[in-house]
Order: C-alpha cells, then structure tokens, then sequence
C-alpha cells in the first residue's frame, strides 16, 4: 500500500542524503519526494510517497525519527489528507489543435501555458489520479516530455478544529 | 604504564582566556574535550589536523600514538566499553579518515559512543580532489549516530557540546565532526554551551507507570519465565537492577553475546549464551519457556537464526529497549516497552513478586548438568583448554577483550564474567583486528585490571602493530594467542557446508609470534602443551608489563554446539564428542 509521509526537517546541507540514504540502507523505495520552505524558518517539510505494508511503514518512521535532523513523522496516510502535485506536459500539437485541445484540458482544469510552432506546454495540477487520467488523454497527440513535482502533502483540517475556528 | 602525569583535576585547570581573547579553532577543540572531561585521546596526526597537534604539543590531554588509525578506533572503543565513557579518537583527512570506517561502523553495530574528530581539506579546497580529500561525512553517514561538518569556528562549540550528548545518551553510538583546516586556523573568543536542545532528539527514555504495571502483570503468571539481557543492560549500567529483579523475580537469565557480563556467569540462575553457539540450556531454555523477556536486547539473527515467527515458540514475549525502532523490529513482542532497562527495572523491581518457577528452574539446572560446553582433550593443546585456563585463574575477574572468530565463541561459552563492562568484543559487526587495540584501550581505562586480548593468529596479524604503543606506554595487556594456523571459524564452515572444501584458510606461514613480540620489545613466550599452558600463563600473569603468548592448539578443532543459520533452535548439533 502507498504511504504519504510528511518529515519536518532542518533545513540544513545533507539532510535529504540522510533521509534519502536511510530508505536505500532499510531497502525502502522513494516514489516521490519533495522538498520546500516549511511554516518555520530554518525548518523544511519534505513529503515523501512509499509502498510498503503496515509493519514496513511502523519500521521506516521510527527510523526516520532516530535521524537528528528529522523534527517530526507523520503519517498523513492515516486519516483524511489533502495532495497536490503539479505536471508540466509538452504536447506535440500544432496552434491550428489548441481549441481542440483546450476542450479536453478544461474539465481538468488545466491550462496552456507555452505555445510553439510543432509543440505546447500544458500545466496540471490536481491528485496523481487525476493528472494520470489527463496524461492518457494527451498521449493520443504524444508526449515530447513530462516532468511531475511528486505530491505534496497536508492533513486535513478536522472537525473539531473547523468547528472552533 | 607511563602516559604522563597531569591529573584530571590538572587538566580542567585551563590558562584562563583574558575576555575577548581569540583563540584558533584547533584550540577551541581541545578546550571543549577537556571540559566534556576528555582525558585520553587516541589518534595519528597528518596535514589536515597539524593545527590541532600543534595544540595538542601544550595540552595537558594525553595523546596516545597508535600505529594505525585503525587501531586508534579500535582503543578508543574498548575504552568506552570499558567505561561506558566516550571513547575519543582524532585522525587526518582522507586515508586518515578512511581508516577510521571500520571501527565506526563496529561502534555503531554495537551501541558504542565515540566522538570521532577527523581534519579536512580547506574549505577553498572542499570538492576540488584536493590532496588527501575524501568525503567521510557522506562515507559516514551510514554508519554513525549522527555526523557534523564544521563550516565556521563560531559554531565548533555548539557542534562538539552536542557530539558528545547526542553519542552518550539515548541509545548511544558513534558521532564524527569533521573539522576542515581553516576552521582550525580561524580565530574567535572561546564560548562553551552548557546545556544542549536538539530539537525531536529523545536522550532518555523512562517508561510510564502503566508500561511498567502491565510488564509486570504480563510476566507474573508465568511458570516457565527466563529473561534475555542483552547489551542495552549494559549500555544503561543495569547490571545490578537486573541481579535484584531476577532474584527477586526467581527468573533465569540468559545473556545475549554482547550481554555477557551484565549478571553473573556463576549465578544459580545464569543459563549463559543462546544462539548460534548457545548453550543447549540456553537454547532449551527459549525453545520451552512460556514467557520470554528480552532487555536491551534485538533479537538478533545469530540468536533467532533469521526464523524470528518460530522464535520461543511456546512463549510470550516481552521486549524492553531504549530503541523504539527495535521494538517490533525482528520479533513482534506481546507486550513492549519503551524505555531504558534501567529506569525501567528501578520501577518494575518493588513491583514484581516471586514468580511459580521453581520447578523450571530445577529443569534447567538439569539440563545445565546433563549437556554442559563439553571438548575432548587429548594429546595437543585444545583452545578450550586454553579459555578455561584463563578462567579458573583470573575467576572470571578480568576484562577480556576478543578478536572474531572461534576463539571469541569460546570465550564466550567457558569464560564467566563476573562483571559488567568486563567482555570487550566487536558482536554486531565482527570485526576482525578488534580484540588486541580494544584490550589497550580497556587497559588505559583501568590500569589496576588485569586485560587479557584474547586473539587468533589471523585477526591479530590484521592490528598487531599496536605491539610498539604497548611498549611506549607499557601497557601491561596479556595478548593470548589462540594460534591453530588456520582461520579456525571459516574452516569449520568449510568443513561443515562445503564438503571440507578449504579454500584459502592457511595460516601456516605465520610469523614467529615470539620474535615477533620481542621485535617491538615485548616479551614473548611459547605454549605447546597443557604444563607449558600452564607454566607459561602463571608466569604471564605475574608479570608486571605488556606480553604476547602464543599458545599452539590444535587444528581441526569445531565450536560447539551450533545451529546452522535457517535451521531452527531445536535443530541444534552437539558436535562430535
């Protein structure tokens, strides 16, 4: 089962090696991972996606929790969270196709955001279903290149918390 | 030994700084060891870290030389294991530091602190190729608690401060600052942190009243109980909560290999070693209990043979450790606690009755009876022999430091420690060239004590440099030789699953053990025979300074019993007696 870990980390030079080096040392496998500025200065959060099963994951955050520059662990993947991650798509398709292809980007809410005589950019966001679920759709025009930010991750506010607000 | 004389009382009594004085960066190290109470360090200079050793030239701190930085690893570990202290050690850039890899990773198999400072390149230089360049804190990263590397002068203390809290507490290890040579050179005015934050860093770990109630109710009914200590119960200086608890408890202990010595090898209720090389009732003891409690232990893959659903088959297991992340980790325990054994055993101990084991404890002492550690002696010298001599004439007082191999599994089977810290052996990782720079570093650490390295003719060849600082220093170790010209352990595994296939196992064309020793200055000396065993080791022991005895045994000779690896613990061989 697919795991969405979020690390509150230092934000300090080596840091993701460490987290990085310890999922290859414990035969963990990263799907995805990013990295950015976290709510506190000096810290960074880091969203990371894994497989494994329950005793694994149990396994992998008390480790990641032993690292001195790791704050937190959490397991998002436990209760309701939300995820995002941003594609960039360059289609091979001519300008004479954009309203074609506009028709089948806007349920997604997508949008072009480079045009070229033999190519265009298409900028996505959303769940990684969701932009799988475009990219099967774009395919029939080809894909020239694809690059995906990985999910990134928060919890979601529960009730409770919603309700004292 | 002759180490120079400054006390410890000498070295806190630092020159004082006038206020807004500057001193280097290599000052500022040697500073801060002194006030974390530093008093031994053991290293080998090079370029990178000349600033330091020129600093060290009017430091009170005593320097010892090794030969190897190996070898300096190693004795800063045994003098950890010794102490329970950190163990300190300093060594150059690239190879210097390289050669420090092993015995970081033999520190951190088997929980051990040590603050490892290594020198590096210049910054201007960092990532050039420069000279003697190598990146060690990502060669380390693996293999220690946590390492640093120094950009700024400014931030050495703060760095050092938490080294040596963050290898002590918790669960301890390793930790390595590597200092690049113009942070040694740089000047700033000196500041030492007092306290310590490391922000989600648990140091201790003491389990909740309610943990501690439900162990105790949890092991309580039990009528066949045994408690597994391993080297958690040292590392948290339990050794006395554990005698009280299993006294009180009338509970039988088994100690794990790295737990020997954390309760006594004569005890009526000590079972000795499980595992690979365990005893039968050791082994019986796991196979039949119907509680299993495990302290400070990992239920390793030498005791559960790597089939950790069939371990203690007929028991309830339940797992203390400091280590959250071994809870669970090999054996799923059906009660676990998080916390050190020995806050946890300070609660537990005025709760815990008796429990109904007496006529478990009758069982296991016939077993004890019906299959002891059994050899057949004969005309040659035996190894055995030679573990047991050590034994019946120091009564399980001295520190033994071991290399790996079969002689470290005898040590283990025949020599009962009496003490705590007194086993000095490299058991997670097993590190060949460990026991005989581990014994200098043990014997530095308590010079009234009598320290015996007990080694094999290989792995004593992979250190045994380290014969010249005995000299200097005049450490008196007593290195025992278990010499049967062949890497014992790889041939008896040869012989028993590869068809006696030996390959490359040769040791014959060893030197002269004897010369050898008296090459670096060192007294030598020769058994063949048991009277010779004898004569020569009563003669070893009265002999106020460093000696090297080189006791020829016999070949083919097997550690027994053994399990093989993915075999169960029922399915023990008792040899060929």
């Amino acid at each position: 089962m697919q795991h969405t870990i979020a690390l509150f980390v230092n934000d300090q030079p080596g840091v993701l090696t460490r987290v990085a080096t310890l999922f290859g040392q414990r035969g963990f496998n990263i799907d995805s991972i990013t990295v950015g500025a976290s709510e506190e200065a000096g810290l960074s959060r880091m969203i990371i996606t894994t497989t494994g099963d329950d005793h694994q994951i149990n396994q992998l955050m008390k480790q990641l929790t032993k690292l001195i520059d790791v704050i937190s662990v959490t397991n998002l993947s436990k209760n309701p969270f939300v995820s995002r991650e941003l594609a960039l798509i360059k289609v091979s398709a001519k300008p004479s196709q954009m309203v074609e292809l506009n028709g089948i980007i806007e349920p997604f809410r997508a949008s072009i955001v480079d045009i070229g005589p033999n190519s265009l950019i298409i900028q996505a966001t959303g769940d990684t279903e969701k932009i799988d679920a475009l990219l099967v759709l774009l395919k029939t025009y080809g894909i020239i290149e694809l690059t995906r930010t990985g999910s990134m991750a928060m919890a979601r506010s529960n009730v409770v918390e919603a309700a004292s607000i | 030994m002759s180490i120079g004389a400054a006390t410890l009382r000498e070295l806190r009594n630092l020159p004082e700084l006038k206020l807004g004085e500057e001193i280097t960066g290599a000052e500022t190290l040697l500073r801060c060891l002194i006030l974390e109470q530093v008093e031994y360090v053991f290293g080998y200079p090079g370029g990178a870290v000349l600033p330091i050793y020129d600093s060290l030239y009017s430091s009170y701190l005593k320097h010892i030389l090794t030969r190897h930085e190996q070898g300096a690893i190693h004795a800063a570990d045994g003098y950890a294991r010794a102490t329970g202290k950190p163990g300190v050690v300093i060594a150059t850039s690239g190879p210097g530091a390289t050669n420090l890899v092993t015995g970081i990773a033999t520190a951190q198999m088997d929980s051990i602190p040590l603050v490892c400072i290594t020198g590096n390149v210049a910054q201007n230089l960092i990532g050039t190729d420069a000279f003697q360049e190598a990146n060690i804190t990502g060669i380390t990263l693996p293999i220690t608690k946590h390492n640093y590397f120094v950009r700024d002068i400014r931030e050495l203390p703060k760095i050092v401060k938490e080294a040596f809290y963050i290898a002590t507490t918790g669960r301890p290890g390793p930790v390595l600052i590597d200092i690049p040579k113009d942070v040694c050179n740089m000047k700033a005015p000196f500041y030492y942190p007092e306290s310590v934050q490391i922000r989600g860093y648990q140091d201790t770990l003491v389990p909740s009243d309610e943990d501690v109630a439900t162990f105790i109710q949890s092991i309580q009914w039990a009528k066949k109980p045994v408690i597994m200590a391993g080297g958690g119960v040292l590392a948290a200086g339990a050794d006395k909560e554990l005698l009280a608890f299993a006294e009180k408890a009338r509970i039988p202990v088994i100690n794990t290999f790295m737990g020997l010595g954390s309760f006594p090898g004569d005890h009526e209720l000590a079972l000795g070693m499980p595992g690979m090389h365990g005893s039968y009732t050791a082994n019986q003891a796991l196979l039949n209990a119907d509680c299993v409690i495990g302290m400070g232990v990992r239920f390793d893959d030498r005791i559960t043979m790597g089939r950790t659903k069939e371990f203690a088959p007929k028991a309830a297991i339940v797992h203390i450790d400091i280590d959250p992340a071994e809870l669970g980790k090999n054996v799923t325990a059906a009660v676990s606690v998080a916390g050190d054994v020995k806050s946890t055993l300070e609660k537990a101990i005025p709760l815990v009755r008796a429990c109904d084991s007496q006529a478990w404890i009758d069982q296991l002492k016939e077993w004890q009876q019906a299959y002891p550690y059994r050899y057949s002696k004969g005309e040659q010298l035996k190894p055995q022999e030679v573990i047991e001599l050590l034994y019946n004439t120091t009564k399980g007082e001295a520190i033994v430091a071991t290399d790996v191999g079969q002689h470290q599994m005898w040590v283990a089977q025949y020599y009962k420690f009496k003490n705590a810290r007194s086993l000095i052996s490299s058991g997670g990782l097993g590190t060949m060239g460990f026991g005989f720079p581990a014994a200098i570093g043990a014997q530095i650490a308590h010079p009234e004590r009598t320290v015996i390295a007990v080694v094999g003719d290989g792995g004593f060849q992979m250190t045994n440099q380290e014969l010249a600082i005995v000299k200097q220093y005049q450490i008196p170790v007593k290195v025992v030789i278990v010499n049967n010209q062949v890497l014992g352990m790889v041939r008896q595994w040869q012989e028993t699953f590869y068809d006696s296939r030996y390959s490359q196992i040769d040791l014959s064309c060893s030197p002269d053990f004897v010369k050898l020793a008296e090459a670096y200055g060192v007294k030598g000396m020769r058994a063949s025979s048991r009277e010779e065993a004898e004569k020569v080791w009563a003669e070893a022991l009265a002999y106020d300074g460093p000696v090297v005895i080189d006791f020829r045994v016999a070949t083919g000779e097997n550690v027994w019993p053994m399990v093989a690896p993915g075999d169960t613990l029922d399915q023990m061989v008792m040899g060929d007696e």
